[in-house]
């Protein structure tokens, strides 16, 4: 397409980033991948003998798809630029989706934590991509700090809850110099394409396919409400009105068939 | 002496390297990074890495998730 996202100067094939969390197997995993179009992918850094699904590096590799390590699971800024580097070095990228999360219970953002390890990967030559607040004001500081994206979150992770405060959203995308991506609480197909009119330039989800009952279909589904989400933003909505407006010619008065009055 | 691997107690040779161990333990050749310490080892200088008694090593690679 001649529309192409573009972060931190790459230019990425596809405006839907998937996550490779939930899936069931890679089998499954493979065919919802395929399914979303996607171009990149992110991945978690785990102990080596800790299990989790080895192969799926070399799942991307031959699927062409470009990996995008996270540093899920990180409390502190200095847990999660550790994380960072560790996964440079194991994967050969300078690509970083950044998480530093407050607590299990909600998985939040911390502010504090985030901007302060955002400033050292950006200080240590990372392309970085933050996971967020839906917060404008912190967007704000992450992009002002060298943020090569901000990805503000809909709802919490795996909540499926939708994008809860889209105004919050809108705002993101007026003030960003930087490229917005929804990631997390999105549920289904229609609110992918709802953080697409309203002008975020790309989404981020995982658990919406990997635990759908299909989620081949699912993926599906999301690469096209991604598209459209995206068609309609450019496309420009018509203005809401309070009262109707007729979209057929108004009928002649003075037809023979009514009574007379 | 021994040397603490992903959590592991594991006993090794008095002169061994950050490779000899990590070759010890299969780790692949790729895919993988190393923290002694807190600190990322380069690739290239596992084989120049000596350890020492207690040594703290992290072995990472990418698993699905996010």
């Amino acid at each position: 397409m001649g529309d192409p996202l573009v972060i931190g100067g790459r230019e990425i094939g596809s405006r839907l980033i998937m996550g490779t969390g939930g899936a069931a197997n890679l089998s499954v995993l493979e065919r919802a991948l395929v399914a979303s179009g996607t171009a990149l992918t992110t991945v978690a850094m785990r102990r080596l003998d800790a299990g989790g699904g080895p192969g799926v590096l070399a799942l991307l590799e031959r699927l062409g798809i470009e990996a995008l390590p996270n540093t899920a699971g990180c409390r502190t800024a200095a847990e999660a630029v550790l994380t960072a580097r560790l996964a440079r070095e194991a994967l050969g990228t300078d690509l970083v989706k950044l998480e530093v999360i407050a607590d299990d219970r909600t998985l939040l953002p911390d502010p504090i934590e985030l901007l302060d390890a955002a400033e050292q990967l950006v200080d240590d030559g990372f392309t970085v991509l933050p996971y967020t607040n839906d917060d404008p004001v912190l967007a704000s500081k992450l992009a002002d700090a060298g943020c090569a994206a901000v990805m503000p979150l809909g709802s919490p992770i795996g909540t499926g809850l939708g994008i809860r405060n889209p105004h919050n959203i809108e705002m993101i995308v007026a003030a960003s110099p930087v490229p917005v991506v929804l990631d997390a609480g999105i549920g289904t197909a229609s609110e992918a394409a709802q953080a697409m009119e309203l002008g975020c330039d790309a989404v981020l989800l995982a658990t919406a396919v990997t635990r759908a009952s299909d989620p081949e279909a699912m993926a599906t589904a999301m690469r096209l409400a991604v598209e459209s989400g995206r068609l309609a933003r450019g496309a420009g909505r018509i203005p809401r009105r309070w009262w109707a407006q007729a979209s057929s010619p108004a009928v002649e008065q003075d037809r023979q068939d009514r009574p007379s009055t | 002496m021994t040397v603490l691997v992903n959590g592991v107690v594991t006993e090794v040779a008095p002169d061994a390297t950050l490779a000899d161990v990590l070759a010890a333990h299969g780790v692949p050749d790729r895919g993988v990074a190393v923290a002694l310490a807190g600190e990322v080892v380069p690739r290239t200088a596992w084989a120049s890495t000596r350890l020492r008694d207690g040594a703290v090593l992290e072995v990472l690679t990418a698993v699905q998730g996010g």
